[in-house]
């Protein structure tokens, strides 16, 4: 065998799926931790009664339906999105669900990474509620980001970067643009209009919130300053082509893991590309007036909408297709 | 003036309630007297502070407990995982104790597989006499739709581990052969590599030969296995066949197929079609050509055995028989390790081979023979009684353990159905020293190396050592309390 003939790459559907969908749990156990550490310091400077409000905010982006009678304590809220196994988004449920999806396919990826995801479960499963909600809530939602943060780097740099790897990039991509765009409808829509002026107090602080559960905060003040203005805020976090936890960033990152993805695969006109292509061109394209000129909410409800689209197209192309379709000579 | 060996020795702290008896020892050759081998390990426990060990114990634990190394524990909602207990102490061979133990086994793996290959084709041995036909025939392992069928090289078992036991006189003797979906290996290279943490200069000065290279070994085998006819289409694609993450041994399946970069396949990863098999990929199906099957006979084809198995692929039967798939180990194996068949094994190797067997057979008792049966039946309390068809500790009475109750259980069930059980004598497995409880404790252990046979005969030096971690206990086996410990084979 010629020594530098590259071995025909080869993917399990089941492997591609099950890397994917790891990546995106693990991702939202990081975003969850990150509203709830930054709702946890914004608690401490705004009065009690604020509270209730954001709270059930808080979980309509996290996608948990709202308890009966429509109140809710924080004690309560922070089990729930924390050490809740009921709840399938819990921060725990998505740490075992992201072991669960790599214990199955351990042999793809490297033993650092399995160490990494494995430690990380264990110290989250094994943390009790009062520790989450009272003593160490701090050192624990910063466990949980360090941890996925951690595992990213680990990933980054001991696993090949081949075909693998891009789902693990698609899955944390198409969970972080849902995610954020989730959380930015959700605000806007419980916020006055976005305004290009200075904002003040109150409502300052839950526009530092916003920027602070996109992990934004210091990044925005590098390209604004620290005045807040709501316009600014919302064209950072959408269509910000270098931060990392904008939409915009998000989609490209998607579209670059399908291109790379059917390169790979010899599937370069399929339909996730396309769709991701569309979605990319939109936010390069599009200006934060017009945005919110023809309705904000619908505009990042398009987001949403595109991304489940392409959601389902890569789950039809590359993990559960009919045989018919597939025999190769 | 110093103090005799023995009694300064004995009565220091790490080995002050080290249990002797008549049993072998795997470490002293007289209380408080070393086998030469075992000199180095002895002077280093007496220099170590058992704090010290301590210590190593706990981050072996955790690296296993970190790196996953579990097993599946049946039955039990929340932790379903648990870390197979390692022990620190290395159970040591010489040199020339292993070579006999390799020629052993290379001559029992090949009288096996030439063994199988006439059952299933002409049965030579059948119409000679020397294993009797019925006993054959009604093995539940035995597979009718084996006859005839060809399979590469005529190599039925590829992959056979094999348990040893050292009886009182210092002797290995075989006490049976795992021919079907042998495990355990993954443990014997875990060990390997947290013990090089724990005594780098002891395993230095020791000389050990490494086990390493058993992925490749077997890769190396499996890739032997594929027709000539396959090979000169591309590079044989090999797969591993795990029944999935619920299945005991899946820490072990994705450990093999990563060392060996094989993809690891569910049944559901696999589909027939015209008589070949495929894999799902991303860039559509790809041609599988060997697998290494990790799943029993009875679940692989639901079209052509149990019906119900949902881990099985449809078809595979029918493109194995037709020549464009590779199976290892063959179907049908079970029945060269029922425990009946085994009885045999001296006398199946002395007809294909006409050469005496270098490892005995442990005395076993046919109970489908009325007077064997009657002195069982007499001795029941002193007898161990096996399952003839099962593997892994189950279905099996240790009379002098046993209550009445469970004797007379045994009682019936053998009359009831002789052909299904064996009795052997009760064996005083050698004891070796383990690392429990901040001090060194004897312990009974069994040896399983594992033998592969592609282009010819390989074994990795050294195995699996099984430990019953329980005082007095005599079964090794994981399900039933059983640790495991490194295996240092010499190189002189």
């Amino acid at each position: 065998m010629n020594m530098n003939q590259r071995r025909e790459t080869t993917m399990l559907s089941r492997v591609a799926e099950s890397l994917y969908w790891m990546s995106r749990y693990l991702e939202r156990a990081e975003h969850t931790a990150r509203l709830l550490d930054v709702d946890l310091q914004l608690r401490l400077d705004q009065s009690p009664q604020n509270g209730s409000g954001r709270w059930l905010r808080l979980l309509e982006a996290c996608q948990v339906p709202a308890p009966e009678g429509g109140t809710i304590d924080a004690e309560t809220l922070t089990h729930i999105l924390t050490l809740d196994r009921e709840n399938s988004s819990s921060i725990l449920s998505c740490v075992a669900a992201a072991r669960e999806n790599l214990r199955q396919v351990r042999e793809q990826c490297s033993t650092e990474m399995w160490e990494q995801l494995n430690r990380l479960y264990l110290q989250v499963n094994g943390t009790t509620s009062s520790e989450a909600w009272l003593l160490h809530s701090y050192v624990f939602f910063r466990a949980v980001q360090e941890g996925a943060h951690l595992f990213q780097g680990v990933t980054d740099s001991t696993m090949s970067h081949g075909e693998g790897w891009q789902y693990i990039q698609l899955g944390r991509f198409v969970e972080r643009t849902d995610a954020l765009a989730r959380l930015i409808g959700t605000h806007f829509s419980h916020l006055p209009y976005p305004t290009d002026q200075a904002v003040e107090s109150e409502e300052y602080l839950e526009w530092v919130g916003l920027l602070k559960s996109c992990a934004a905060f210091e990044a925005y003040c590098k390209a604004y300053t620290a005045e807040l203005r709501p316009m600014r805020v919302a064209e950072f976090l959408l269509l910000n082509p270098e931060f990392p936890h904008s939409v915009r960033f998000s989609v490209e990152r998607v579209h670059e893991a399908l291109d790379a993805i059917g390169e790979l695969t010899d599937r370069k006109a399929e339909q996730p590309v396309r769709l991701a292509g569309r979605m990319q061109a939109t936010l390069s394209f599009s200006q934060i007036e017009e945005i919110l000129a023809s309705g904000s909410i619908a505009y990042v409800d398009s987001i949403r909408w595109q991304c489940s689209q392409a959601h389902e197209a890569i789950h039809h192309i590359y993990f559960d297709y009919p045989v018919e379709s597939a025999l190769v000579a | 003036m110093p103090v005799p060996e023995t009694t300064r020795s004995l009565s220091r702290p790490p080995f002050r309630n080290y249990q002797f008896d008549m049993v072998y020892d795997e470490m002293f050759s007289a209380p408080g007297v070393p086998r030469p081998h075992y000199e180095a390990l002895f002077q280093t426990l007496l220099d170590l502070p058992p704090e010290e060990l301590r210590k190593s114990q706990q981050a072996a634990d955790l690296s296993f407990l970190h790196q996953g190394i579990t097993f599946t524990v049946y039955g039990n909602d929340e932790g379903t995982e648990r870390v197979f207990p390692n022990d620190l102490l290395p159970r040591i061979i010489p040199n020339s104790e292993w070579r006999k133990i390799e020629n052993g086994l290379t001559q029992r793996i090949a009288a096996l597989n030439l063994f199988l290959e006439d059952i299933y084709h002409q049965g030579r041995i059948l119409a000679d006499g020397i294993v009797p036909r019925e006993l054959v025939y009604s093995c539940r392992h035995f597979r009718r739709e084996m006859r005839g069928l060809a399979v590469p090289r005529g190599i039925y078992v590829s992959i056979c581990g094999t348990d040893l036991v050292r009886l009182p006189d210092g002797s290995f003797a075989v006490l049976e052969d795992n021919l079907r979906v042998p495990s355990g290996v993954s443990y014997m290279l875990a060990n390997r590599k947290v013990l090089k943490r724990v005594f780098p200069t002891l395993f230095h000065d020791y000389g050990v030969c490494p086990v390493d290279h058993y992925a490749q070994a077997l890769l190396a085998t499996l890739r032997a296995l594929c027709p000539p006819s396959s090979t000169s289409r591309h590079e044989p694609t090999v797969v591993l066949l795990t029944p999935g993450v619920f299945n005991s041994a899946y820490f072990e399946h994705t450990f093999l197929a990563q060392q060996m970069g094989i993809e690891l396949v569910e049944g559901r990863d696999l589909l027939v079609h015209d008589n070949v098999v495929y894999m799902r990929t991303t860039s559509g199906l790809r041609r599988v050509d060997v697998i290494y099957r990790r799943v029993d006979d009875d679940f692989l084809d639901p079209l052509s055995f149990r019906r119900a198995s949902s881990l099985g692929v449809p078809g595979l039967f029918s493109a194995y028989r037709a020549g464009n798939v590779v199976l290892a180990n063959a179907i049908g194996t079970g029945v060269a390790d029922d425990k009946a068949i085994y009885a045999y094994v001296p006398a199946i190797i002395r007809y294909y081979l006409g050469e005496d067997p270098i490892l005995p057979n442990v005395q076993t008792y046919l109970l489908s023979d009325k007077s064997q049966r009657d002195f069982v039946l007499e001795h029941i309390d002193e007898l161990v009684v096996k399952a003839v068809g099962e593997s892994g500790g189950y279905g099996m009475l240790i009379g002098p353990h046993s209550t009445r109750e469970q004797q007379d259980e045994f009682r019936q069930k053998i009359e009831a159905e002789p052909r299904n059980y064996i009795a052997q004598p009760t064996l005083g497995l050698s004891r070796a020293p383990c690392f429990l409880e901040g001090e060194v404790q004897a312990r009974h252990v069994d040896l399983r190396p594992y033998i592969l046979y592609g282009e010819n005969v390989t074994l990795v030096p050294g195995g699996l050592t099984r430990v019953a971690l329980r005082q007095g206990s005599l079964v090794v086996n994981s399900s039933q309390g059983g640790g495991s410990k490194d295996t240092w084979v010499l190189r002189a």
